[in-house]
């Protein structure tokens, strides 16, 4: 163990731990913007800086493993004013119309900008306003509202592995962006989201992102009932309808959503959605009750096996079971029905 | 006083690639000494109180300790070669007039950290330099000086040759490391240090070529020898790069500690066409400004330091009074402007916002408030910077500020032009 000092706190951490990780045991907060979990840390935005006596450059608290020793200030007027710089620099070559923004109520750096009380940048806008992809089916990307955060490139890279994002240009053009210009549609995007999800600001958000603003929308932890995997998510609820989700930390994904996870909720509210079940009668498919459904199946079942055995009986599970599911579908073929013919189509 | 030539008294005396040559001259000696002795190695060039002559002036036989005392299946040797600051161009003249010199440097590190790779990471720019370094590499391993079983020893040494691919950021070692592995060149969060994860997160030493040029000498010679040139914190000679208004331009060699006087003049041979000189940017682009009153200024990192002025890689950039230095100014910070690697906010947002302010200085059209923010901005990415990029770029502007008040005037009319 390390013993470290924080703002005349003592403390004792771990071996590895951070001076970020360090505040957050004492509940002392500290602004970021490109720092997230699971991803590597970066150091690149600079707005976690913190004083450590004896080193004369501010130090970023998210990538600065704590010492033995460690005396750390985590605010005071130079503290204070280089936050303060950084968020006028990232306002300058901004393209900040946060009444036209999809991010409107819950951008990172809206909520700095606010807090360090940074009403207007000193800085001109030297990079222009590139245009809006909005290629994408699901989300749009606008790097005019984008502060090199490195988020998404992150996340497409390290976690989600599909090596779409990139950095592009270096200085003053540097960029986020994909090889060659590439639109997203034309590129090898799979519409994750995971880099929607990640994003502080307005630089890539959900279509659907402007109809609701975060405080109107209530949040139901649940589970994806897509796949095997099991995904955490949270629903979000407007007047009583799903409008977005947002990935959960759950064991299985750990902030991750795939493409049906993320933006397939349409089917919730769809006319076309099946609420009942359907027996085909004379020829028609009918609404009936699930006592009804569930008779006439295990009526054929018993007829099929009293008539040709249990093996003329197979059973093929969906991939939208859990494991449990699958394990008791799999009871019921081989103890009930008494066949070892049963399957699962298990593809995502 | 002349030239004082340790690192070049070679130059120009044999063929450049000739590994045979320099042998007949006293080369390859100290690779032999370390084979024979590889442990004593470290400590003789602690002893020697060598410093790196890439910028930053970091003790070499320290750094060599570190990769030496990291237990690894495999470390590495990486030569800088980048040479990128603009005004630096030494280690292009110890690469094209003595290679081996620093073929047995890294060969001599090598054997000290147990190291058996080592990659030359060349400037893009430095084409020909590049097949001078290949010719003298295939004729070290013709002569058993690299490679397999060096000199029947039992210990091996490759060396690789990299070409860069135009990036400035790329000199700065933990980006150079990025762009060997194959990655855009941004510079890594440090902690780890290259001397304990470096490339391919292996323990590297990495170190510039006239740093590791100056290994063969050292260990042939003894520190005490070393230690009788230059000044008691930085022994040794020093490629100085001279460039600007002055009358020769090019590299020399001379004690470090040498006034900037003695080489402007020595060597230099003062301004041409009889102009007053104005200023001396030192260290190169990312250096301070310093004026000509300051000549004096014994070229040493301590000195330097105390004066104002930036030791550097060396680079004495002469700056005569027919010139604006807010034009000089404008043309560093498009520099910046361009070749920072864009990663930290301070650096790629702060460098294009001083090269506007400094714009508004030079058209005359600065106001009230332009010369604090200007200042505030230097500040903040000198103490906030990821790397060196952004932490040195606003020394020109502000060393400017410092000794050239009279530039930085609001709603002036003053072009710039000190006398
Ligand atoms: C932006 C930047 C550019 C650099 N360019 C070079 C270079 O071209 N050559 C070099 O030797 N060192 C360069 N350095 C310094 C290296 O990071 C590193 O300190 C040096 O290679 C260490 O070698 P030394 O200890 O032998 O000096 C640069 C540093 C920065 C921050
Ligand atoms: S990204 Fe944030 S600061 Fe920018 S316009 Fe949107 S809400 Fe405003
Ligand atoms: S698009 Fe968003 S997440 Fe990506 S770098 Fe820009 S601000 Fe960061
Ligand atoms: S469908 Fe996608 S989001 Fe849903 S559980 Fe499977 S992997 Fe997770
Ligand atoms: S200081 Fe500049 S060059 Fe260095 S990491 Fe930051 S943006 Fe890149």
């Amino acid at each position: 163990m390390l013993n470290v000092t924080i703002d005349g706190q003592p403390l004792q951490v771990e071996k590895g731990t951070t001076i970020l990780e360090a505040c957050e045991f004492l509940g002392i907060e500290i602004p970021t913007l490109c720092n997230l979990e699971y991803l590597s840390p970066e150091g690149a935005c600079r707005m976690c800086v913190v004083e450590v006596k004896g080193i004369q450059n501010l130090q970023v608290s998210c990538a600065t493993p704590c010492t033995e020793g460690m005396e750390v200030t985590t605010m005071n007027e130079r503290i204070y004013a280089f936050r303060r710089l950084i968020i006028e620099l990232l306002l300058a070559n901004h393209n900040t119309d946060c009444f036209n923004c999809s991010a409107n109520g819950e951008c990172k750096l809206y909520q700095y900008a606010m807090e360090y009380e940074v009403e207007k940048t000193r800085f001109v806008n030297t990079r222009g306003t590139p245009p809006v992809d909005d290629s994408n089916k699901f989300f749009n990307y606008d790097p005019a509202k984008c502060i090199l955060c490195h988020r998404c490139v992150r996340v497409c890279n390290e976690r989600q592995s599909n090596r779409t994002l990139g950095l592009i240009d270096r200085g003053v053009k540097t960029t986020m962006g994909l090889p060659f210009d590439q639109l997203f549609i034309d590129s090898n995007c799979v519409s994750c989201g995971n880099c929607v999800s990640v994003c502080p600001t307005g630089a890539l958000t959900t279509k659907a992102s402007k109809k609701f603003r975060p405080w109107e929308v209530t949040k139901t932890r649940t589970t994806c009932p897509y796949c095997g995997v099991g995904c955490q998510l949270d629903l979000l609820v407007k007047n009583g309808k799903v409008v977005g989700v947002e990935p959960a930390d759950g064991k299985a994904n750990q902030g991750l959503l795939c493409v049906k996870g993320k933006f397939a909720y349409n089917f919730i509210n769809h006319p076309d959605r099946l609420k009942t079940p359907l027996i085909r009668k004379e020829g028609v498919l009918t609404p009936v009750g699930w006592d009804e459904a569930l008779d006439f199946v295990t009526a054929g079942i018993k007829k099929i096996r009293e008539e040709s055995g249990p093996d003329a009986i197979a059973g093929f599970s969906s991939s939208r079971t859990t494991n449990e599911d699958n394990y008791v579908f799999m009871k019921m073929m081989r103890a009930a029905i008494g066949t070892n013919n049963v399957d699962n189509c298990a593809r995502v | 006083m002349k030239e004082t030539r340790i690192l070049l008294a070679q130059a120009g005396e044999i063929t450049p690639t000739s590994a045979k040559e320099y042998g007949a001259v006293g080369g390859y000696q100290g690779l032999k000494k370390a084979l024979a002795a590889p442990d004593k190695i470290v400590d003789i060039i602690k002893a020697s109180g060598l410093r790196g002559r890439g910028g930053a002036g970091f003790p070499a036989g320290l750094k060599l300790s570190f990769t030496a005392n990291t237990p690894a299946d495999q470390k590495y040797i990486v030569c800088n070669a980048d040479e990128g600051e603009p005004g630096t161009n030494k280690d292009r003249v110890i690469m094209e007039k003595v290679p081996h010199r620093l073929i047995e440097g890294m060969a001599i590190a090598g054997v000290a950290v147990g190291a058996d790779k080592g990659y030359i990471y060349l400037r893009a720019e430095y084409p020909y330099v590049a097949e001078i370094l290949e010719k003298a590499l295939a004729d070290a391993r013709e002569n058993g000086f690299l490679g397999t079983d060096i000199l029947g020893s039992g210990h091996n040494f490759h060396i690789e040759l990299f070409i860069g691919a135009g990036a400035y950021v790329c000199g700065e070692e933990t980006a150079l490391l990025d762009s060997l592995e194959g990655k855009r060149g941004e510079p890594r969060f440090k902690p780890p240090y290259p001397g304990v994860a470096g490339l391919w997160g292996k323990p590297t030493v990495i170190n510039n070529v006239e740093t590791l040029a100056n290994l063969p000498g050292i260990v042939a010679n003894g520190p005490a020898w070393f230690r009788q040139t230059g000044t008691e914190t930085c022994p040794g000679t020093k490629l100085f790069s001279l460039s600007g208004n002055i009358a020769n331009p090019g590299v020399y060699e001379f004690p470090i500690g040498t006034s900037i006087r003695t080489i402007f003049q020595e060597a230099g041979g003062g301004c041409p066409g009889g102009k007053k000189l104005m200023a001396i940017q030192t260290g190169g682009a990312s250096g301070n400004i310093i004026p000509a009153s300051l000549l004096d200024t014994p070229m040493d990192i301590d000195c330097c330091a105390k004066a104002g002025a930036t030791f550097g890689a060396g680079d004495l950039m002469f700056i005569d009074d027919d010139q604006c230095l807010l034009d000089i100014l404008e043309n560093l910070m498009e520099f910046f402007e361009e070749e920072s690697c864009g990663k930290c906010t301070p650096c790629r947002e702060g460098n294009t916002q001083l090269l506007y302010l400094v714009r508004k200085f030079k058209d005359g059209t600065a106001e009230d408030g332009d010369l604090e923010l200007m200042l505030e901005l230097g500040n903040t990415m000198t103490g906030g910077c990821l790397c060196g990029l952004g932490q040195a770029s606003p020394n020109p502007i502000l060393s400017a500020v410092r000794f050239f008040p009279e530039l930085f005037k609001t709603k002036s009319t003053q072009k710039g032009r000190v006398s």
